[in-house]
């Protein structure tokens, strides 16, 4: 068997391919454009272990649509770069849970995967919605320890706007996911 | 519904640390806690689609609006396999890099070195059923960064994939045969054992090279592959 190529670091200068209408997943031009659901922003900002902005990351989105699938044509797929503040902001669906392990069900989730210059590696998270009833039999964040499941949850902030903060590393550091 | 079979858990020695002391950037970047190991439901196992339909290819780097870029043009060409050995069809291929005076096309790069209007950087390609993918650039040039004293990057261009399932997303880069600076580099240096670095290390091919043309390198890429049976991975 074959092993799979090393990631590397993307580096300071991954913004050659950046396309900033990518964080909008609803955009007019593109390929969920017309898309029926519940329309939510996305947005948190990103700090490292001495509290400083991760102001040139690379955040990329994945999630189901708003019925929980994965393959029924919604394009679940954002990026997004960080600003000065460390920032990210994506528009897009808010979506249905997903079929989990068994018979299990996930609660409504968005994948958040982070590349920088000084990850070797991406760091992949979790954003799941506050209050949700499906957060209790969740079991994904059943793995999660009690104490650190705040990390992959986003709260309410009005307006259809979700916030999430994620820590690299440190205190409240988020907890990040090996798939 | 039955469980997704998961992609096997990457090999030990494949990959790098998220620490990794001589690279200055991980310092304060890297999280302390090791990532939770969590079983692959349907969101990793399943993918975004990238039609070039949305996507657009941009295949030629070598060239802006018919002008041809300073520099040694090159034609890079691979295939992309799974630990398995198939071909991942249809993934979507990034590129960025330096031009080849070694500076980006991007306001943050202030190497006093010059840029070149002829040459942006970035391109993208889709493997075909086989898993081919080939796009034609200039070889890129070395730049110093400011890691430790008198640091240079190894010569490298960025690729970024995108393949059947989140697990096999990747974002890696190739480096040139021969490049004196690889034995310098903590960030090719931090990458996983011997074998693993010596995959990042792209071949002169003369069958890529094209005659009277450009020289060719040939740069194959593996992805992650699935378990041929599910198991239990958490």
């Amino acid at each position: 068997m074959m092993h799979a190529t090393a990631s590397q670091t993307a580096g300071p200068y991954w913004h050659m391919i950046d396309f900033p209408e990518w964080a909008d997943l609803l955009r007019a031009d593109g390929p969920n454009a017309g898309a029926a659901g519940e329309r939510i922003v996305l947005a948190g900002r990103i700090t490292d272990g001495t509290g400083a902005a991760v102001s040139d990351a690379m955040v990329e989105l994945w999630q189901a649509d708003p019925e929980g699938r994965y393959d029924a044509g919604f394009h679940g797929f954002g990026r997004c770069a960080t600003d000065l503040q460390g920032g990210f902001r994506f528009t897009t669906l808010k979506p249905g849970a997903v079929p989990g392990p068994g018979n299990s069900t996930q609660a409504p989730h968005i994948v958040i995967s982070i590349f920088a210059r000084g990850l070797m590696r991406a760091l992949v998270t979790r954003a799941y919605f506050a209050g949700d009833v499906l957060l209790a039999q969740d079991p994904i964040l059943a793995l999660v320890p009690e104490a650190r499941r705040d990390t992959l949850i986003a709260r309410p902030a009005g307006n259809g706007e979700w916030r999430l903060d994620i820590r690299l590393q440190g205190e409240g550091e988020t907890v990040f996911l090996d798939v | 519904m039955a469980d997704p079979i998961p992609y096997r858990p990457l090999a030990e020695g494949s990959q790098p640390p998220y620490d990794l002391p001589a690279y200055g950037s991980t310092h304060a970047r890297h999280p302390k806690a090791a990532p939770l190991r969590i079983p692959q439901t349907l969101t990793e196992v399943s993918a975004p689609r990238f039609a070039p339909t949305w996507y657009a290819p941009h295949e030629d780097l070598s060239t802006v609006d018919g002008k041809a870029a300073l520099g040694e043009r090159i034609i890079v060409a691979g295939r992309v396999l799974d630990e398995n050995g198939r071909p991942v069809p249809d993934a979507m291929v990034e590129i960025w890099q330096a031009n080849a005076a070694g500076r980006y096309h991007h306001p943050r790069d202030q190497h006093d070195a010059p840029l070149d209007p002829n040459f942006l950087g970035r391109g993208r390609v889709f493997t075909d059923a086989e898993g081919n993918y080939r796009f034609t650039t200039v070889k890129p040039g070395a730049y110093p960064w400011r890691n430790h004293w008198n640091a240079w990057r190894p010569i490298h261009i960025h690729f970024g994939l995108h393949g059947a399932g989140f697990a096999q997303r990747l974002v890696t880069q190739m480096y040139f045969p021969g490049d004196p600076l690889l034995d310098l580099d903590p960030i090719y240096q931090g990458s996983g054992d011997a074998e693993a670095r010596s995959r990042l290390v792209a071949a002169f091919d003369l069958q890529v090279t094209q005659p009277e043309w450009a020289l060719g390198y040939r740069f194959d890429i593996v992805l992650r592959g699935r378990a041929a049976t599910p198991f239990e991975n958490a």
